[in-house]
C-alpha cells in the first residue's frame, strides 16, 4: 500500500528541510573575510601545487579495484559465519569453492605483478 | 533452525561449469606457460569446449531443471549451448595465428572467451530474469575488453570503451525492467511471472517492465534503433574478437529473449508482438540499405548481422513451435556461415594489414582460388542463395512467420533479402572479376584458420542441402 | 534409366567443380574438354531418358523421382525430387544439346582469354548448365525457385565477365536488379502458393487448383508472371537484356537467347494448370507478350549494333512464345522455344563469328560485304535468318505460323493482326542486319603495319575505321554453326500444320497439355499460311530494296521522319526515363537514410577516423565520446517511443 512508503516521505522532507536550514542560518549569520590562504584548497597542511584535472597513473585504479574485490568478498563471511552450523558441511563446502575461485584469481594478480607499483 | 538446501543438480549446468573450469585452469596455466607456447593456452581452451559439447550432448533428450528453477536443461537451452560452443571453437580456431599475427599473444584471451561462454550459456539455459541479468553481465564484461584486446590500436580501444558504455547503459535499462517486473508480480521467475500475470492479465507495471526489458535485449542483439554501437565496435575491435561476439552474442541473447518473451509474457503478445514486428521491419531495412553502402567488409558484415537479426525477429513475432525451430535453425545457420565469413577475412589478411575495404579484394580469387570461393560461398549463404544453409533458415522462418498469420512481415523480409543479394555480391564480383590489387600476393594462409574455415564451409553446405536432423533437433522446445 | 536422372544436373556441376579448383593447374585443352564433356555426357543421358519415356505407355509418361526430402516443415515437406514429362524432357534436350554446341564453339571464341578467364568462363558456363537443368527438372515450386536464382547468378556472372569494361559492369548490375523486381512477384507467388495449398509440389498443387477461388488464382499467376516478365524481359522489365549484350557472345548465345530466358515461358507452360483457371491472367500473358513482340521489333529496325538487333529480336520471339502460352497454345510456345533456340543461337553464334573477324567490331556502320570472306558463316547465317522471317517450311516459319493460327482459330483477332504486322518486321529488320554485315560495300579497311594485340580483340568496339583482317573462324566455331544451320532448316517439320501432314509434337505433348484443336477449316488455315508467308517475304523484299538495291532511301526516310526515327533509335528512351525514376531516386532515397541516421547524426567521427592524420585524430576523438553520448541519446528517445507504445496505446 502506498500508506506503507509515508514515513520515507517525511523523512526525506526532514533531510531536505534540515539540508536547506543550515545552510541558509550559515550563510546569514557567519562572518565573511576571505583570503588567499583561506581560499586555496585544503592539502593536509601542504601547499597546493597544479590542476587536480591530470590524468593519474591506470595504478591507482587497479589498486583500487583489487582492494574492493578481496575487500568485498569478506561480506559473504559473514552470513555464512553466523549460520555456520546449520549449513554444515554443505556450507563449508560451497564457501571453500567460492574462495578456491577467489584463490585462483588472487594467484593470477600475484603472479602477473599486480601487486607491485613498479 | 534448519535451511532447506536447493536441488543443486550440477549435471544441469555441466556444459558451463566444465567452461568455467576450463577458463580458470587456463588463467593459471598462463602463468606458467612461457611467450612463444601461448598458443596451447587456446588449444587447452578448445577441449575443454569440445569436453563441454560431449556434456551438452549427454543432457539432449532429458530435460531438467534445477536450482530452484534457476536455469533449465532443455532441448531449446541445449541447442543453443552447442551453437555458442560450436562458435566459439570456431573462433579460438581463427584467433590462435590471429593474436599472434596482431602481437597480442596472450592466454588472457582465451581465458575471456572461455568466461564470456559460460555467461552466453547460463543466459540460454536461464530461467530466472536475475540468473538472465548475471549472466548477460558474465557474458558482456569479457566481451568489453576483448573489444579492446589490441591495446596499442586506439581504434580497438575506442570499440572496447564505447561498447562498455552503451553496454552499461542498456543493461541499466534491463534491470530497471527486472525491477518493475519484480514489483507487478513479486517473482523474477519466468514461470511463476506467466501464472501471476495469468491472475491478473491487466498490469501497467508489467507492461513497463516488459518494454525495458526489451530494450536491454534489443541492445544485445542489435535491433534499430538500439544497434548504434554495432558499426562502430564491429568495426574497431579485433576481427577474431568481431566474429565471436557477432555470432555468441547474437545465439545466447536470442535465447533469453525468446524465452523471456514467450514463456513469461505471452499474455501480452499482442503488445509486444506489434513492437517487435515494427523493429522487425526497421532493422531488416535500415541494416540492409546501410550495408549496400559500406565499401569497408568488417562494417558490411556489420550491417548485414544487424538485418540478420531482424530477421530471427520475425520468428519470434511468429512464437509457436515453427517460429521457435526456425530461430534456432537460423542461428546456427548464422553462427557458421558469419563465422566463415569473418574467417575469410582473417585468413587473407597480411600480418596486421587486414583486407578491409571491398577494393582490397580484386582478383583475390586468382591468387587464393579456395579461400576465394569459400568466401563466396558463404556470402551468397547470408544472402540466402540456395541450397545453403542461409537459405534453408530464412525459409523456415518466413514460412513460420505466414503460418501464423505474418505474411506482411515474410513479405518484407523477402524484399529485404532480395535487395541484400546485391552488397553480398559485391566482394564476390570484386574477386572473381577484377585485377589483382598489388601487394595482396604474399599470403600464407595458417591452415588451422583454413581448417576452420572449411568446417564452417562443410556445415553450411550440409544445412542447405540435408537440413533435416538439423531441423529435427530444434524442434525440441522449451521445458515450461 | 527414369532413376538416373539426378545425373543430368550433376554432370555439368561435376565439370564446373572440377574446374573451379583445378582449371589454373590444367592445360586448356583439358579444360575445355571436361566441360564440354560434362554437357556432352548430360546430354547422351538425356537423351537416353528421353528414349525411356517415350518407350512407356502414353498416359503415365510422367515420372517423380524424388531422392531425399529436402526441407522438413511443421506439416509438410518439400522433397529435392526430379520431374520427368514430355515437356521437361524436351527442355533438357534444347538446354543440353544447343548448350553442347555452345560450349565446342567457346572453345575458339574465347581461345583470346587469358588463362584463368578462360576456366572461370567454362566454370560459370558449366554453372549455368546445371542451375537450368535444375530449374527445369525441379518437381516443386521451391527447386524451381532455386534453380531460378541461381541462373540469375550465373547470368549476373557472365555478363559482367569482362568486368573491366564499366559497360559490362553496369549491365550486370542492371541485370541483377531488374530481374530481382520480377523475381520478388515470383517469390511473393510462391510464397501465396504455399499458403493457399500449403504444399509447393507442382501435381499436388495442379490436382487441387479446381477448388481454389478463382480470384485468388489470378493473383497467384500475376505474381508467377510477374517474375517470368522479368527473367523473360517482357515489358516493362526489358531494358535489361539489350545491355546484357556485353557479355562474351557464347553467354549471350545460350542464357540470352536459348536457354535462361526462355525460362518464364517455360514456367508459364509448367504451371498451365493454374493459368488455365484464370483467363484474366492468360489475357494479360498473351498481351503483354503481343506488345513486347511488336514494340521490341519496331526498336529493333533501327539499331546499329548487330548484337542488340539480335537481342531486341530475342525479347520479340519471347513475347511470340508469351502470346502462345497466353492464348492456352502451349504445345505451340514450347515448339516455337525449341526453334527460336536453335535459330537465335546460331544468328548470335555467327555474330560472334564476326566479332571474332573482325577484332570485335560489331557496329553495322563499320561492316559491310563479308560473304567472300566467312562462306560458312555467311551461308549458316541466311539458313537463321531465313528461319527468323518465317521463309516456308525453315523452322520458325511452322511454330510462327502455329501460334498465329492459334491466335486467329481463339478469337485473338488483334493479336494475330499484330503478331502478322511483327512477323514482317522481323523479316525486314533480319535482313537488314543481314545484307549490312554480309552484302554492300565493305565498310572496313585492311592496314598491314599496325600489329593488334591480343587486348584488342573482342574487348572494345570502338568508333571509327579499325584496320583488321576478315578471315573465316576456326572449324571448332563453325561446325556448331553447321549443326545448328540443319536444325534451323528442319527442327520445324516436328510440329507441321495439320493441313501440311501431322502435328507430332502436338501428339508428343499430350501427357502434358489437353490437345489444342484449333477447328480451323483447312482454307482458313491456308490463308493463314499464305498471310504470313506473305508477310515474311514482304520484309525481305523491302530489306533487299532498301540496302541493296536503292541504299539512299533508308538515309532519305530517316530524315524525313527524323521524330519517329529518333524515337526508335533511342529505344523510346525508356532507359533514360527508368534511370531517372527509379536508380536517381533510389540512390537518392539510399543515400539519404543513411547520410541522415548514420553518417550526419551518428558516424562522420568514426569513418574519418582510420584515415585521419595524426592531429585529426586529436579531433576527432573529443568528438567520439560526444558521439557515444549520441548513440546514448538515440536509445533513449527510442526507449521512450516503446514505452510510451506500449502504455498509451
Amino acid at each position: 500500500m502506498p500508506v506503507d512508503y509515508l514515513p520515507i516521505l517525511v523523512m526525506i522532507a526532514i533531510v531536505t528541510a534540515f539540508a536547506v536550514i543550515a545552510l541558509t542560518l550559515s550563510a546569514m549569520t557567519g562572518p565573511r573575510r576571505p583570503n588567499p590562504t583561506k581560499l586555496s584548497p585544503y592539502e593536509s597542511g601542504m601547499p597546493p601545487f597544479g590542476s587536480a584535472r591530470r590524468r593519474f597513473s591506470i595504478k591507482y585504479y587497479l589498486t583500487a579495484v583489487l582492494f574492493i574485490l578481496f575487500d568485498i568478498e569478506i561480506i559473504f563471511f559473514y552470513p555464512w559465519a553466523v549460520l555456520f552450523r546449520d549449513l554444515g558441511w554443505f556450507g563449508l563446502s560451497a564457501m571453500g569453492t567460492f574462495m578456491l575461485v577467489l584463490l585462483i584469481g588472487y594467484v593470477y594478480v600475484w603472479r602477473k605483478g599486480g601487486f607491485e607499483w613498479d | 533452525m534448519s535451511l532447506s538446501v536447493p536441488d543443486l543438480n550440477f549435471r544441469v549446468i555441466a556444459p558451463a561449469l566444465i567452461v568455467a573450469l576450463t577458463a580458470l585452469i587456463v588463467l593459471l596455466a598462463e602463468l606458467v606457460t612461457p611467450a612463444p607456447r601461448k598458443r596451447w593456452l587456446g588449444v587447452l581452451g578448445l577441449i575443454g569446449l569440445l569436453i563441454a559439447a560431449g556434456a551438452t550432448v549427454g543432457l539432449w533428450g532429458a530435460p531438467a531443471s534445477a536450482f530452484g528453477g534457476m536455469v533449465v536443461a532443455d532441448n531449446f537451452g541445449l541447442f543453443l549451448t552447442l551453437v555458442i560452443l560450436l562458435g566459439a571453437a570456431l573462433s579460438i580456431l581463427l584467433a590462435l595465428d590471429f593474436v599472434r599475427a596482431h602481437r597480442v599473444d596472450q592466454g588472457e584471451y582465451y581465458v575471456l572467451v572461455l568466461f564470456a561462454v559460460v555467461g552466453m550459456i547460463l543466459m540460454a539455459t536461464a530461467t530466472d530474469l536475475i540468473v538472465i541479468f548475471l549472466a548477460l553481465e558474465l557474458l558482456s564484461l569479457p566481451l568489453y575488453i576483448l573489444a579492446a584486446f589490441k591495446r596499442a590500436d586506439a581504434r580497438s580501444l575506442e570499440a572496447g570503451l564505447k561498447y562498455f558504455l552503451l553496454g552499461a547503459f542498456s543493461s541499466a535499462f534491463f534491470l530497471y525492467g527486472i525491477a518493475f517486473i519484480f514489483g507487478g508480480t513479486g517473482t523474477t521467475n519466468l514461470m511463476k511471472i506467466a501464472d501471476a500475470l495469468a491472475k491478473n492479465p491487466r498490469n501497467d507495471l508489467l507492461l513497463v517492465g516488459a518494454g525495458l526489458l526489451l530494450v536491454g535485449f534489443a541492445f544485445k542483439v542489435a535491433l534499430v534503433p538500439f544497434h548504434w554501437w554495432t558499426p562502430d565496435v564491429y568495426d574497431g575491435a579485433p576481427t577474431a574478437v568481431t566474429a565471436f561476439m557477432s555470432v555468441g552474442v547474437k545465439a545466447a541473447a536470442f535465447g533469453a529473449f525468446f524465452r523471456a518473451f514467450l514463456v513469461a509474457l505471452p499474455a501480452f503478445a499482442f503488445d509486444w508482438r506489434i513492437v517487435l514486428a515494427a523493429l522487425a521491419v526497421l532493422t531488416m531495412t535500415l541494416g540492409n540499405v546501410a550495408a549496400l553502402l559500406q565499401s569497408n567488409v568488417k562494417r558490411m558484415l556489420a550491417y548485414s548481422s544487424i538485418a540478420h537479426a531482424g530477421y530471427i525477429l520475425i520468428a519470434l513475432v511468429a512464437m509457436g513451435a515453427s517460429g521457435l525451430s526456425s530461430a534456432l535453425f537460423y542461428l546456427l545457420a548464422y553462427t557458421l556461415t558469419n563465422l566463415g565469413a569473418f574467417g575469410a577475412v582473417i585468413a587473407l589478411s597480411d600480418g596486421e594489414r587486414e583486407r578491409l575495404e571491398i577494393r582490397d579484394w580484386g582478383g583475390a580469387a586468382r591468387q587464393y582460388p579456395f579461400i576465394a570461393a569459400m568466401f563466396a560461398i558463404f556470402m551468397l549463404s547470408l544472402a540466402g542463395f540456395p541450397p545453403l544453409a542461409g537459405f534453408t533458415g530464412k525459409f523456415l522462418i518466413f514460412s513460420a512467420a505466414v503460418e501464423t498469420g505474418w505474411a506482411w512481415l515474410a513479405v518484407i523480409g523477402v524484399l529485404n533479402s532480395l535487395v541484400s543479394a546485391y552488397f553480398y555480391l559485391r566482394p564476390i564480383v570484386q574477386m572473381y572479376m577484377s585485377e589483382p590489387v598489388p601487394g595482396w600476393d604474399r599470403i600464407r594462409v595458417a591452415p588451422l584458420v583454413a581448417l576452420a574455415l572449411v568446417l564452417a564451409l562443410i556445415g553450411v553446405i550440409a544445412l542447405g542441402l540435408y537440413p533435416t536432423p538439423a531441423i529435427v533437433m530444434a524442434t525440441g522446445g522449451f521445458l515450461r | 534409366m527414369i532413376n538416373s536422372l539426378w545425373l543430368i544436373p550433376a554432370l555439368p556441376l561435376a565439370g564446373a567443380t572440377i574446374n573451379a579448383i583445378f582449371s589454373r593447374k590444367l592445360p586448356r585443352w583439358l579444360v575445355s574438354v571436361i566441360a564440354c564433356g560434362a554437357v556432352g555426357a548430360s546430354f547422351v543421358v538425356s537423351l537416353l531418358a528421353f528414349f525411356a519415356m517415350q518407350s512407356t505407355d502414353e498416359h503415365h509418361r510422367v515420372f517423380n523421382v524424388s531422392l531425399f526430402t529436402w526441407i522438413p516443415v511443421a506439416d509438410f515437406k518439400v522433397d529435392v525430387a526430379f520431374l520427368l514429362d514430355p515437356l521437361s524432357a524436351l527442355m533438357l534436350l534444347v538446354v543440353t544439346g544447343v548448350g553442347f554446341l555452345i560450349h565446342v564453339y567457346s572453345i575458339g571464341y574465347m581461345d583470346a582469354e587469358r588463362d584463368d578467364g578462360y576456366g572461370h568462363f567454362f566454370t560459370y558456363l558449366n554453372l549455368f548448365i546445371f542451375s537450368m537443368l535444375m530449374l527445369v527438372l525441379g518437381s516443386n515450386y521451391l527447386l524451381m525457385y532455386v534453380g531460378w536464382e541461381l541462373v540469375g547468378l550465373c547470368s549476373y556472372l557472365l555478363i559482367s565477365f569482362w568486368f573491366h569494361k564499366p559497360e559490362a559492369a553496369s549491365a550486370g548490375k542492371k541485370a541483377f536488379i531488374t530481374t530481382r523486381v520480377g523475381d520478388f512477384g515470383f517469390g511473393l507467388g510462391v510464397l501465396l502458393i504455399f499458403t493457399t495449398f500449403g504444399t509447393l509440389d507442382f501435381a499436388d498443387i495442379f490436382a487441387h487448383a479446381k477448388l481454389i477461388d478463382q480470384s485468388l488464382i489470378t493473383i497467384i499467376t500475376l505474381l508467377l508472371f510477374a517474375g517470368a516478365v522479368g527473367k523473360s524481359a517482357q515489358i516493362p522489365l526489358y531494358v535489361w537484356l539489350p545491355d546484357a549484350m556485353e557479355g562474351p557472345t557464347p553467354v549471350s548465345a545460350l542464357i540470352h537467347a536459348a536457354t535462361m530466358v526462355t525460362a518464364g515461358v517455360y514456367m508459364v507452360a509448367r504451371s498451365h494448370a493454374l493459368f488455365e483457371l484464370s483467363p484474366f491472367s492468360s489475357e494479360v500473358v498473351a498481351w503483354t507478350g503481343a506488345l513486347t513482340a511488336i514494340y521490341t521489333a519496331t526498336i529493333a529496325l533501327v539499331q546499329m549494333d548487330l548484337k542488340r538487333v539480335l537481342a531486341y529480336s530475342t525479347i520479340s520471339q519471347l513475347g511470340y512464345m508469351f502470346v502462345a502460352v497466353g492464348i492456352g497454345a502451349y504445345g505451340a510456345g514450347i515448339f516455337h522455344l525449341m526453334t527460336h533456340a536453335f535459330f537465335k543461337a546460331l544468328l548470335f553464334l555467327g555474330a560472334g563469328s564476326v566479332m571474332h573477324a573482325m577484332n570485335g567490331i560489331i557496329d553495322m556502320r563499320q561492316l559491310g560485304g563479308l560473304r567472300a570472306k566467312m562462306p560458312r558463316t555467311y551461308i549458316t547465317f541466311l539458313a537463321a535468318a531465313l528461319a527468323i522471317a518465317g521463309f516456308p517450311f525453315f523452322a520458325g516459319f511452322f511454330s510462327k505460323d502455329e501460334i498465329l493460327a492459334s491466335a486467329f482459330a481463339t478469337g485473338h483477332t488483334a493479336i494475330w493482326v499484330i503478331g502478322l504486322i511483327t512477323a514482317g518486321l522481323t523479316a525486314f529488320y533480319i535482313f537488314r542486319a543481314f545484307f549490312l554485315t554480309f552484302h554492300t560495300e565493305p565498310r572496313w579497311t585492311t592496314d598491314d603495319r599496325r600489329p593488334l594485340t591480343e587486348d584488342d580483340s573482342h574487348r572494345s568496339s570502338v568508333n571509327g575505321h579499325r584496320s583488321v583482317h576478315p578471315h573465316e573462324s576456326p572449324a571448332v566455331m563453325t561446325i556448331p554453326l553447321a549443326i545448328l544451320a540443319v536444325l534451323s532448316v528442319i527442327g520445324g517439320f516436328a510440329g507441321m500444320p495439320k493441313v501440311m501432314g501431322a502435328n507430332f509434337l502436338e501428339h508428343y505433348f499430350e501427357p502434358v497439355f489437353k490437345p489444342h484443336d484449333l477447328h480451323l477449316a483447312a482454307s482458313t488455315e491456308w490463308m493463314l499460311i499464305g498471310a504470313s508467308v506473305a508477310a515474311g517475304l514482304l520484309g525481305i523484299a523491302l530489306a533487299y530494296w532498301f540496302y541493296i538495291a536503292r541504299p539512299t532511301i533508308p538515309v532519305t526516310l530517316a530524315r524525313r521522319f527524323s521524330g519517329i526515327y529518333n524515337l526508335l533509335w533511342h529505344k523510346y528512351w525508356i532507359d533514360e526515363i527508368y534511370s531517372w525514376l527509379f536508380v536517381d531516386k533510389g540512390y537518392r532515397l539510399a543515400m539519404f537514410l543513411w547520410q541522415v541516421l548514420d553518417v550526419k547524426i551518428i558516424d562522420g567521427a568514426a569513418n574519418g577516423l582510420g584515415r585521419a592524420t595524426a592531429a585529426l585524430s586529436r579531433v576527432t576523438r573529443s568528438w567520439q565520446s560526444g558521439y557515444a553520448r549520441a548513440y546514448a541519446l538515440m536509445m533513449l528517445i527510442a526507449t521512450v517511443i516503446v514505452l510510451g507504445w506500449l502504455i498509451l496505446r
